[in-house]
C-alpha cells in the first residue's frame, strides 16, 4: 500500500486526512471536555474534598516544603545520571557477551545468562537494603560504607540486566544475513557485533532505552529506604512531621517536568525510525 | 550527671492539662454537650467494642511481642487500662494495625484510636485529633560505646556528627531544630533501620526516646550506649497522645478516663512496670 502512494506536493490521501484531522480534533476535543468536566465534578462534589485539598493540595504547605524536595530532587537527578551512563555501558556488555556463538565463548554466554536471570528475580528494594545495609555491616577495610554508594550501586546493578536484556533484543532484530556477511568479510565475531551489529541494534531500540530511563528516574528515589535524602523522603519527612501529603505533590510535579519530555521524545524519536524504514522501503 | 526520673514530666503535664481542661474535676466521664460516656452511648467504629489501632510491627517496650492482646508492653497496657476505665471488658477491645501513613490519611478510619507513639504538635492536630498525654519522654542520644561521640558533653560537641533518627518523631526534628549538625540527618522508615544504618558506620549516633534507647541499648544492641539525655525545654517535651479521627466524639470521654487513670496512679504504674530503668546517664546540655 505505502509504495503504491503518489508522490505529488500535497497528495489527495493527504488532503482528505486534513479534513478528516479537523473532524477528528473536534470530536476528541469535546470528548475530552465533557470526560474531563465529569471527572472534576465527581471529586469537588464529594464531602470530603475541602479536607483532601488542604491535606493534599495545600499553597501553605507546598510553599514550606517546596525548597527541601527540590533539593532532594536535585540529588535524584545526579543519582540518574550517574546510573544511567554506568548501567549503558555494563548492560552493552553483558548484551554482547551473550550474542557471542560458539562453544569457546560458553562460560562468557552462561555468565551473562546467570546474571541477569538471577538480579531480574530480586526486587529492587530488597537489593537496594541488602547492598545498602548489608555490605557496609560486614566491616571489610577500604569497602564504602556511603548508603549513596551502594544504593546507586543497587540500581546499576539491577537495572544493567534489565537493560542487557533490551539491547539483547535489539541486537536479535537485527537479520541474521548481517552477522553472516560481517563474518564473511572477515570480521571477527567481536568486530562483527562492534561495527555491524551494535549499531544497527541500538538504533532498533532507543524507545525501549528511553522508555528505561524514565523508569529508573523514578526508582532513584528509592534510595531513601536507606535514609538518603532525596526528593521523595524530603516529602514524607514533612508528610510525617505535619500528616499533610501536599509534598508529594511537589515531588510528584519535579518528576513529572523530567519524565513528560522524554515520553513525548521517545514517541517522536519512535516514529521518526518508523517513516525513515518506510521511505527506506518504499 | 543526674539520675533520670522519667515519670516525673507526666504527672505534671497530664495534671496542667486536666486543671485547664475540666476545672480539676478528675471524676467527670461526661461530654462538654451532656453526651454519656457509657459502652452503650459511645459512637464506636464497630458498636459494644472498642478498636484500638498500633503500628504494623509493634515493638517493645511499647507491645511485647508485636501482640497487643496479651496486654504486656506499655502502650499495649494502657489501652486495656484506658477501656475498663471506660466500662469495656478486655474480651470488648479488638486491634487493628495502621502503618504511620494510613492511620493519618483523610477519609473514615477503621480504629476508635490510634497509639503508636504519636507526638502531639499544633500541626498534626490540624488533621487529627489528640488525647491529653499518656506518656511524656526525653530524647536520648545511642552510639557505640566506643565511638567518640559518646565523649560529648555539649549539643555543640555533636556538630560534626551525623546523627541520625526515625522519621516522624521528635528526636528526628530535635537532631534539625536544636542540634542543626553540619550533614543533615538521614531519616529512616523504622527504628530497625536506624539501627541497621548505625550497624554499617553510616550514621554515628541516633536518638530516640529515652524508654526506646534503654531497650535498645539493653537488649538489642548490648554494646551500644546511651550517650546522655538531650536537654530540652519544656515546650520540646516529647509528648505521645493517641490519636483520634479528627472531631471524633470519643476524645472528650477517653480524655476522662486518662485523667481519672492518671489521678490514681495508673499511668505512673503502668510507665514504672514497663518503662523505667534505672541508672546514671549525663545530660547532653545546650
Amino acid at each position: 500500500m505505502i509504495s503504491n502512494r503518489p508522490t505529488g506536493l500535497l497528495p489527495s490521501w493527504r488532503r482528505n486526512a486534513r479534513k478528516e484531522g479537523a473532524r477528528v480534533v473536534l470530536i476528541s476535543t469535546l470528548s475530552t471536555i465533557v470526560f474531563a468536566g465529569v471527572a472534576i465534578w465527581g471529586v469537588l462534589s464529594s464531602e470530603t474534598w475541602p479536607r483532601v485539598r488542604e491535606q493534599f493540595f495545600s499553597a501553605r504547605h507546598f510553599q514550606e516544603v517546596w525548597p527541601a524536595v527540590l533539593s532532594g530532587f536535585w540529588l535524584d537527578v545526579r543519582m540518574f545520571v550517574v546510573a544511567e551512563a554506568l548501567i549503558l555501558a555494563a548492560a552493552l556488555i553483558v548484551a554482547a557477551a551473550r550474542s557471542l556463538r560458539g562453544p569457546v565463548f560458553f562460560p562468557i554466554r552462561a555468565l551473562a545468562v546467570v546474571y541477569v536471570d538471577l538480579v531480574r528475580g530480586i526486587p529492587l528494594l530488597l537489593m537496594i537494603l541488602v547492598l545498602g545495609f548489608g555490605i557496609p555491616a560486614l566491616d571489610i577495610p577500604g569497602v564504602p560504607r556511603s548508603a549513596l554508594f551502594w544504593g546507586v550501586t543497587a540500581l546499576v546493578i539491577s537495572y544493567t540486566a534489565y537493560t542487557a536484556e533490551i539491547y539483547r533484543a535489539g541486537i536479535e532484530s537485527v537479520h541474521e544475513s548481517q552477522r553472516m556477511s560481517a563474518q564473511s568479510l572477515g570480521l571477527t565475531q567481536v568486530q562483527a557485533l562492534r561495527h555491524v551489529l551494535i549499531p544497527q541494534a541500538v538504533r532498533n531500540v532507543v524507545p525501549a532505552l528511553l522508555s528505561s530511563f524514565v523508569s529508573l528516574q523514578k526508582d532513584v528515589a528509592l534510595v531513601f529506604v536507606l535514609g538518603v535524602r532525596e526528593g521523595v523522603r524530603e516529602a514524607q519527612i514533612y508528610n510525617a512531621r505535619t500528616f499533610n501529603y501536599t509534598g508529594y505533590i511537589a515531588a510528584t510535579v519535579l518528576f513529572l517536568l523530567v519524565s513528560i519530555p522524554v515520553a513525548r521524545f521517545t514517541d517522536w524519536y519512535g516514529q521518526r525510525v518508523r517513516r525513515r524504514r518506510q521511505a527506506m522501503s518504499s | 550527671m543526674r539520675r533520670v526520673r522519667m515519670l516525673g514530666p507526666v504527672g505534671f503535664v497530664v495534671m496542667a492539662l486536666v486543671v485547664a481542661a475540666c476545672g480539676g474535676d478528675t471524676t467527670d466521664t461526661t461530654t462538654a454537650d451532656g453526651a454519656g460516656c457509657g459502652v452503650d452511648e459511645l459512637d464506636l467504629v464497630q458498636p459494644g467494642v472498642l478498636t484500638v489501632a498500633t503500628g504494623e510491627p509493634a515493638f517493645p517496650p511499647w507491645v511485647i511481642d508485636d501482640d497487643p492482646t496479651n496486654q504486656e508492653g506499655f502502650e499495649a497496657a494502657v489501652a486495656y487500662a484506658v477501656a475498663t476505665q471506660l466500662g469495656f471488658t478486655p474480651e470488648q477491645v479488638t486491634w487493628v494495625r495502621t502503618g504511620f501513613d494510613e492511620a493519618v490519611a483523610p477519609g473514615p478510619k477503621d480504629f476508635d484510636f490510634n497509639l503508636q507513639q504519636y507526638s502531639i504538635t499544633d500541626e498534626r492536630d490540624e488533621v487529627v485529633d489528640f488525647s491529653v498525654p499518656y506518656y511524656v519522654t526525653d530524647q536520648a542520644l545511642v552510639a557505640f560505646a566506643d565511638s567518640p561521640v559518646a565523649e560529648a558533653s555539649t549539643v555543640a560537641d555533636l556538630k560534626g556528627f551525623t546523627l541520625g533518627a526515625q522519621i516522624g518523631t521528635t528526636s528526628l526534628d530535635y537532631i534539625e531544630e536544636v542540634i542543626a549538625p553540619d550533614t543533615p540527618p538521614p531519616a529512616y522508615d523504622t527504628n530497625s533501620d536506624a539501627k541497621s544504618a548505625l550497624d554499617a558506620g553510616q550514621v554515628d549516633a541516633l536518638v530516640f526516646d529515652l524508654p526506646t534507647a534503654y531497650f535498645i541499648t539493653a537488649v538489642e544492641m548490648p554494646d551500644t550506649t546511651i550517650v546522655g539525655v538531650l536537654e530540652a525545654s519544656e515546650a520540646q517535651a516529647d509528648r505521645f497522645g493517641l490519636l483520634f479521627a479528627d472531631g471524633s466524639p470519643l476524645v472528650a470521654c477517653v480524655n476522662g478516663a486518662l485523667e481519672a487513670l492518671e489521678a490514681d496512679g495508673t499511668l505512673d504504674a503502668l510507665a514504672e512496670q514497663w518503662l523505667a530503668s534505672e541508672g546514671e546517664i549525663k545530660t547532653i546540655t545546650r
